[in-house]
Order: C-alpha cells, then structure tokens, then sequence
C-alpha cells in the first residue's frame, strides 16, 4: 500500500526514467546510427536525422580498411585475460588471510593495499616506464600486463574478501580438527566452496582489465602488432580521411565480448560490487 | 548444511604453521608485487622530482622543480581548474546518481530491466564511450549540433569541443556520464538494504514520501554517500583517457587538468623531473582527500550509526 502510486505518479516516474536513459544510452545509439551511415551521407547538408540508406557495409569494410582490427581485438581479450589470471593467483591466498586469519599488520598491510587505488597509472608512469624499460618489457605483451595486474590487486582482494567471510567457518575447523594442513584446507574446503565468488570476482577484474588498457598501450607499447582495440581503434583517424562508421562499427564490435559476459552475470556482478554498501 | 559440532577451541596440530606465518605467506605476493609495481615507481617518483632528468641524463637539482611550479602562474591555473572540474563533476554525479536510484528503486514494473541500461558506460572501456562522445559533439555529424541546427539556436555548425568554455564542460559532461553508473548503483544498492520497517512506522504516522526520503533514506545511506563522494573524488581528480580523447588538454589548455599537464610534461615532451614533481604534488593532494575523507566517514558512521 505504502508503494502506491498513482497514474499520474506512474507517468511522471517513467518520464524521468525515460530522460535519464537517454543521457546513459545516447552515445551508443548514435555510435550505432553512425555504423550504419554510408561515410558520404556524413557530410550531407543540412543536418539529417534519419536516412534512407542505412546499410551495415561498415561492418564487413572495416576489417579492410584496418587489416590488423581482428588482431586487435584478439590482443584486448588476450591482455584482459592473461590479467584476470594472473591477478586472481595474487589475489585468491591474500583474500583469504584476510578473511580469515589473525595476523600482525592486518589492517595496516590492507590499508597499503587499497590505497593503490588512489594512484591510477597516470602518477606512476615516470618511473613505471623505467622500471619496464630496465626489466626489458617494453613494447611487449607484458607492458599492458604487469601495471593491469598491479591496478586490479587491491580490487580483487576487496571483492573476494567480503565473499569468503559469507562462508561458514564450521567446515574449516572441521577440516583441521581432522588433521587437514592450512594449505589443504584453503584447496579443499575453501575454494570449492567459493567457486561462485571467484567467477564474479574474475569477470569484474576482466572488465577492469579490458576497460583500463588504453593508458598502458598507448605509452608502454609502441608495436602495432600487440595494440588492443581502444588504443587501435584510432588507426580510423589519419589514413586519408576519418571513416567514422567504420570506427563506430569496429568500437560497438570491440565491447561485444564485456557485454556479452556482463549479462549473463550482471545480476551477481551487481550484488557482488555493491556488496560494500548494503549493511550487514 | 553438515553439522559439525565442535566447541571449545580448534588448535590446528603441532606441525602446522603458525597463522601469522601463514597469513603473510599468501600475503607475500600480492604485496610484493604491489611494492615493485606501485611503491617503488612511487619512491621513484619523489626522487626523480629533485633532479633534472630527460631522455640524457639526469642532475640534482633540489627544489627547483617546485619552485617553478611555485611561481608558475599557468600551473595556478591548472591546479584551480582540476578542482573545478572536480567539485562540478562530482556534485552531478552525486546528484544524477541519487535521482536515479531513487527512479530505479521506485517499485514499478521493469526496474530489473532500467537496472541493466544504467551500466553500460561503467562496464566498457572508457575510450570506446570517448569515441562515442567525439562524435556526439562532433559540429558537422553529431545529433546534438545538428538538433541545434534544426532547432535554430545556431545558424551553423556548432564544435563542441572547439571552444575553450565548451569543450570544458563537454568534458565535464562525459565524464559525469562514465561516472554516474557506479553512484547511481552504489546508492541503489544502500537504498535496497534500509529496513522496511522504517518506512512502514513513518507511513503508519502520515509520514509523505518526501519525508521518508529526507528524513529515512538519507541519512541511511549517508556513509555510502560519503564514500561515492570520496571515490567519484579520487576518480574525476585522476581522469585522463577522458580528456585526453577528447581534447588533449585544449583548446589552448582549457580541458588541461593535473593529470593531463603531468602527463604531457613527463610522456610527451619527456621532462621527466618537472613531471615527477607535478606527480608528488598529485599524491599529496590525494593524500590529503584521504585524510578528511576519513574522518568524515568516522563522523558519519558516529552520528547516523552504523549498529
């Protein structure tokens, strides 16, 4: 009854909602109506709104008029896979100390950890591009990998923390009082147990590692060959001229793979990445 | 669920590790990456900021770095413009992203649906949403010159980002927009956990909605308002693809913040030193949100307790 609302409240709240998703989704639908403009009707005058000859020509055009687009898509997922992977190994052990141990330093080591998340890549990059540059790493794959892993860390840790604290710690002691070594008991009980944790833990940390990958490529790697696709996607701009469907057909191409993967999980993703706001 | 009845203390056998020891065993890697990657680079950074240093070579020059940036009356500017850019961008966000999850946990059919449309600029990567707002403010093809057109507010082709005033706050709308997904779910979330029973007792006593709202909901979800604040802080204050795509800093420096001018100095024109000392700046002022931003939080948490 308290939730009552009247037609006209009815009308009035989808209008807002209305306007408001029209400031989120704007850009992608005319990215979208951009795809498929033939690149003259670009420049027609006056200004048109609809036409008559959309087509999704750039969709097939764009692969020739950037031949490397393929790899750079490819380079994205490899990148943004390689550190979830990595990171999770980093992460998995020290979320778990930190659910469940008792330890010297807990909260100062957690606050050095999560204050990293302060310094984007932007601060660093001075002497992160020395660093790379003595352990020789630059202008390979590694160069995009390393800084990502180190930036998703503290994330990664916060999010699977929360989550192995849910799990009932009655199944550990019972592991130890039967004589389980710590190690056995974290591989045996524990993981199994947070199987769910750690897939929404690891899709967040892609999409993190997917979406910050620009900053990176665009100063440690100079090598074509190795770009991901944000960074790529400006070889659109400067051949002879700016083929903006085709950039925007090969932009809406390049985040199929986060948004397919984010709505099979979103449900989970959402309640795992607010699970900090909602009190116990 | 298996019972396990177990009382009384779980002392592991003799040959286990001790848990301190285990504890920074799973620990160590983590944190000793973290050191090489972050911390280091970091020390680094303070250092290189007392010397003149390029692609050549590098001298110890003490403070002069901070002197020039003392006396620099563009990098006054600069610092002016990044916490005006910062304070405007945060208040919409903050505000957007209340209006928004009050819209979204308005008990309507779909909601689960509008939940899923709001995040996209949070999920993809943020140069692809840049590209899309290139265009938007693009003055030949974008929608919102050519509705302007139609429209006749402008005789021509309006630039956006051609202009010192509009490409500033171009800027700051985009990146609102790549902001407000999170806030808007954060506070979403924190709406979702207050207790109904709140409500129902003040809607027993007459209690409006607009009541409810001032007097439950916000001061329910204030630490999460804290928080988002503080966050959407950190990010505005360190945004740079966003900028950095759409203007690099221009026209004429208009968009240049912090974070694009330390960028420039250091990456682009390969000033290693002045850039480092603008990077020590950025740290100290970050450190410093941290500071309030802490004992904000404790003071809210004191006040609005959190049980």
């Amino acid at each position: 009854m308290m939730d009552k609302y009247t037609k006209l409240q009815m009308v009035g709240i989808y209008a807002a909602i209305t306007v408001f998703l029209i400031f989120i989704l704007l850009p992608f639908f005319e990215m979208f109506m951009a795809s498929l403009r033939p690149l003259e009707h670009l420049f027609r005058s006056p200004y048109q709104f609809w036409s008559d000859d959309f087509s999704f020509q750039a969709y097939s055009d764009m692969w020739e008029t950037v031949p490397l687009l393929g790899r750079y898509i490819f380079n994205s997922v490899f990148i943004a896979t390689a550190v979830t992977v990595i990171t999770m190994i980093f992460v998995v052990p020290a979320a778990y100390a930190y659910a469940r141990l008792e330890f010297p330093f807990k909260n100062g080591s957690l606050a050095i950890f999560l204050g990293v998340n302060m310094f984007t890549g932007a601060v660093l990059l001075i002497p992160l591009y020395r660093v790379l540059r003595t352990m020789g790493l630059l202008n390979t794959y590694w160069a995009m990998i390393v800084p990502g892993v180190a930036f998703l860390i503290p994330t990664g840790i916060w999010l699977l923390r929360s989550y192995l604290e849910k799990i009932p710690k009655e199944l550990e002691e019972a592991a130890f009082v039967d004589g389980a070594s710590r190690m056995y008991t974290l591989r045996r009980v524990v993981l199994p147990l947070a199987v769910p944790g750690l897939i929404v833990v690891s899709t967040a940390v892609f999409i993190g590692a997917y979406a910050q990958q620009f900053l990176f490529a665009i100063t440690f790697n100079q090598q074509r060959e190795l770009q991901p696709l944000p960074a790529g996607l400006f070889e659109f701009i400067g051949y002879q001229d700016v083929t903006w469907n085709q950039m925007m057909a090969a932009a809406l191409t390049g985040v199929l793979p986060v948004m397919v993967i984010f709505l099979f999980l979103q449900k989970y993703l959402v309640a795992g990445l607010t699970a900090g706001a909602v009190k116990e | 669920m298996t019972h396990v009845a177990i009382h009384g203390d779980v002392t592991p056998k003799a040959k286990t590790l001790p848990e301190a020891v285990f504890a920074w065993l799973l620990i160590g890697p983590a944190m000793l990456f973290i050191a090489i990657i972050v911390a280091w680079p970091l020390a680094e950074t303070i250092r290189l900021s007392f010397m003149e240093a390029g692609l050549g070579g590098e001298e110890y020059v003490g403070l002069a770095n901070y002197q020039e940036l003392a006396e620099s009356r563009k990098f006054h500017e600069t610092i002016v413009r990044t916490f005006y850019w910062m304070f405007l961008s945060v208040a919409l966000k903050l505000i957007l992203g209340l209006i928004g999850a009050t819209l979204l946990n308005a008990a309507v059919p779909g909601r689960g649906l509008f939940r899923v449309l709001v995040m996209p600029p949070w999920i993809i990567p943020m140069a692809i949403g840049m590209i899309g707002w290139l265009w938007l403010y693009n003055g030949y093809f974008g929608v919102l010159s050519g509705a302007m057109m139609t429209l006749g507010i402008t005789g021509g082709p309006f630039e956006f980002l051609a202009y010192k005033q509009s490409a500033f706050y171009s800027a700051v709308v985009a990146d609102v927009w790549v902001g407000t997904p999170m806030v808007t779910l954060f506070f979403l979330a924190a709406m979702q956990g207050v207790s109904r029973d709140l409500y129902e007792a003040a809607w027993v006593d007459g209690a409006g909605r607009w009541y409810r709202f001032r007097r439950i909901t916000i001061p329910q979800i204030m630490p999460v308002i804290v928080s988002m604040s503080l966050l959407s802080a950190i990010f505005t204050f360190n945004s740079f693809e966003i900028i950095w795509i759409l203007t690099e800093g221009g026209p004429r420096g208009a968009t240049t913040t912090l974070i694009v001018d330390t960028y420039k100095t250091a990456i682009s024109n390969f000033k290693f030193g002045e850039g480092s000392a603008r990077a020590v700046i950025i740290v100290i002022l970050l450190g410093v949100f941290s500071l309030i931003y802490l004992n904000v939080l404790k003071y809210v948490n004191r006040k609005y307790g959190t049980k």
